[in-house]
């Protein structure tokens, strides 16, 4: 084996800097373990593997979608329309059983108020609001203006015992998703700490201040080209690198 | 120069010049007629308080002993574990959820693997899954009798709280006896669980078992009748059912508005459903639901930990898979886990092969397939969320957790608002919030 088995994936972060090595750079990447510049001569230089944000989610799922989500669905077409449905979620995908649609910002306020006020889909209870930040998974250069920050949002239906998610996409420089607060109470802190730790603005939250980190706090922690910091250790008469700073396995 | 007769508030030539008189006695013309009726004095409380329940700051806006506005200020926990995850390897990760709610961490550790695992596509062995039933329950158990004791100290009930880390003291011993650690257990892990029950462990759960009820009772027999102690929680901390979803709240606190709903029984997970157990439930919508729905539930943990013992069968408890379960049974000592000295002698000195794959495994990890999942699971607080995103590599994407101390903790302004200042203790102490969990 040489060591060429990882010069054809992305470059070590001593010489590309924080932000470029772990962001996976397309919707495939090559090579099993993503290191150069180290002794690390283990191979698998031609294993293709499919990215997050890339190939696997882009791709949509087809109908039927299985279980109760087709009849959740159906419900969904009904209560709002079948034109706001075609305007409103971008793509549906079904995967390891569970569903997420991906909805347009505009249309996120119309589509929860059905999702908790129609009788026949009753998600009473928004378990969870989270960013993720897909910082260059699908490749800039792609699509420019990427919607690189995703907000996640997890219903529960009480009534019938279901789960769907939704999720809405928005760029680094339109990061704005209007607020479900007015329809989930409970997504205040979350959405305050999806701005605190992503930057996303949720318009309308009726106090969108930070919630985890101090208030004159500088950037968004949880972004990943945040650094994660941290300094090294010494342990007995070894030094330990930060994290960060350490061989990564991708 | 003056000519009023105001006493108080006047001013008058003197060979030095003019010498004003400024004294008190004037908030009738500058107030108005009732001096209290504007009185409005803002507290705060915490974030090192005694009777906040942790490093939880309260800002509260009173008019005489009335609460008319109670803001919630949290942050002061925040360790970035959320974000640390994403520098470590799969198996890592457990290591940091587990000290997130630390009064529940065998429930992080649960939430988490359970989430990697559904990732990986891959079934936990049965034994494995029933270690995980028995450790979790004894684990509830002690994070309800903290939830007493913390919540009857800031009540002044100081009995409460010495007999409630007494008894959490034996919860502990058992799982530092089978875990190694009393606290911050990294003991469940992808794939099932680090160790098998260690010989005597069974033995000790069964005199567990046989003690605790008694100690359940003398609780009942303190507390419950006492008058004092109903009359601090009777009423106190008001939340319906309709408040509870509005705000996201689960857990003992809407059980204790009546909707009996657990996610064991909902959305059973690691056989949950096999087990005959019940869902406690109040009526109240206060406190004192909140107090008697934990104490049923302890009971039932009981009857969940005695089904788990006898349906222990022999088996793995880790995966057959060479590729994700950890390459050494490792040993238990008394500071915890440890390496297996038979295992090192056999990577050292007998099998080049197991070296390598040992290394590998350990320092870089197992791969996970991308995608993302929300796993669900009944912590002692509520619905434990762990929505987890893998690009496909060793390390995590991303881990974001529900926390249900967090979700919960919003409704505090809707307990104690109108209230007595005092009561907003009592509201606090029936969230049962923990901030390590409030923070991450």
């Amino acid at each position: 084996m040489s060591t060429d088995g990882g010069s054809n994936v992305v470059p070590g972060r001593e010489e590309a800097g924080y932000g470029e090595t772990t962001a996976p750079s397309g919707g495939f990447r090559k090579g099993a373990f993503g290191v150069s510049g180290s002794g690390d001569t283990s191979g698998f230089g031609g294993l293709v593997r499919v990215e997050p944000g890339g190939a696997v989610a882009l791709h949509s799922t087809e109908r039927p979608y299985g279980g109760y989500f087709d009849e959740v669905t159906d419900a969904l077409v009904e209560a709002v329309g079948e034109a706001t449905y075609a305007a409103a979620v971008q793509r549906v995908l079904v995967d390891r059983g569970e569903i997420t649609y991906f909805v347009a910002r505009e249309h996120l306020l119309t589509l929860v108020r059905a999702l908790r006020d129609d009788e026949a889909l009753r998600f009473e209870l928004c378990s969870s609001v989270s960013g993720v930040d897909y910082l260059d998974s699908a490749g800039p250069a792609v699509t420019p203006g990427r919607p690189r920050f995703h907000v996640v949002y997890h219903l529960t239906s009480m009534t019938y015992r279901r789960r769907i998610r939704l999720e809405v996409a928005v760029t680094a420089e339109d990061p704005h998703v209007p607020s479900v607060t007015g329809t989930y109470p409970t997504a205040d802190w979350h959405e305050r700490e999806a701005f605190d730790m992503f930057g996303v603005v949720f318009d309308g939250h009726p106090g969108l201040t930070r919630i985890l980190m101090p208030d004159d706090w500088d950037g968004h922690p949880q972004r990943k080209d945040y650094p994660l910091g941290g300094i090294p250790v010494e342990y007995h008469d070894a030094t330990i690198p930060p994290p960060d700073t350490r061989r990564a396995y991708r | 120069m003056s000519t009023t007769a105001d006493p108080y508030a006047g001013s008058r030539e003197t060979t030095e010049g003019r010498v004003y008189t400024v004294t008190g006695g004037d908030w009738d013309t500058t107030l108005g007629a009732d001096p209290h009726e504007n009185e409005r004095l803002v507290v705060n409380m915490g974030p090192q308080h005694p009777s906040t329940h942790g490093v939880l700051r309260l800002v509260l806006d009173l008019e005489g002993e009335t609460v008319t506005k109670a803001r919630v200020v949290i942050g002061y926990l925040h360790t970035g574990i959320e974000k640390n995850t994403e520098y470590r390897n799969w198996v890592q990760g457990t290591t940091f959820v587990t000290r997130m709610d630390y009064l529940a961490p065998l429930f992080n550790e649960a939430g988490y693997c359970m989430a990697v695992e559904k990732l990986l596509g891959i079934e936990v062995p049965q034994r494995a899954q029933t270690i995980r039933v028995l450790v979790m329950e004894i684990n509830r158990i002690a994070s309800h009798l903290v939830g007493l004791a913390t919540g009857g100290m800031e009540l002044g009930a100081l009995t409460a709280m010495t007999n409630g880390f007494r008894e959490r003291e034996m919860c502990l011993d058992l799982l530092e006896e089978i875990t190694g650690l009393r606290m911050n257990h990294a003991y469940i892990r992808p794939g099932g669980v680090a160790q098998d029950l260690p010989d005597g462990a069974v033995e000790h759960i069964r005199e567990f078992l046989e003690v605790m009820p008694r100690r359940v009772a003398d609780f009942h027999r303190l507390l419950t009748g006492q008058p004092i102690w109903q009359r601090r929680l009777k009423d106190v901390g008001y939340l319906d059912v309709t408040g509870c979803l509005a705000l996201g709240v689960t857990g003992p606190i809407l059980r204790s508005a009546g909707l009996p709903w657990d996610m064991r029984k909902v959305e059973p997970y690691l056989g949950y459903e096999t087990y005959d157990f019940e869902v406690p439930t109040a009526d109240t919508c206060d406190a004192w639901g909140r107090y008697l729905v934990r104490m049923a539930e302890v009971n039932e943990s009981l009857k969940l930990i005695a089904q788990a013992l006898d349906r222990l069968e022999p088996g793995p408890v880790m995966v057959g898979d060479r590729k994700i379960a950890w390459p050494a049974q490792l040993s238990l000592g008394p500071d915890g886990m440890g390496n297996s000295l038979d295992h090192v002698a056999h990577i050292m000195g007998q099998s080049m092969e197991s070296l390598i794959h040992h290394f590998k495994l350990v320092t870089e990890g197992f791969r996970v397939p991308a995608g993302q999942v929300y796993v669900p699971i009944e912590s002692p607080r509520g619905e434990l969320g762990y929505h987890v995103v893998s690009d496909g590599s060793t390390r995590p994407w991303r881990v974001h957790v529900r926390d249900p101390s967090f979700v919960n903790l919003q409704a505090t302004a809707a307990m104690s608002e109108g209230g007595m200042i005092a009561d907003v203790i009592a509201a606090i102490a029936s969230i049962d919030p923990v901030m390590g969990g409030v923070d991450r």
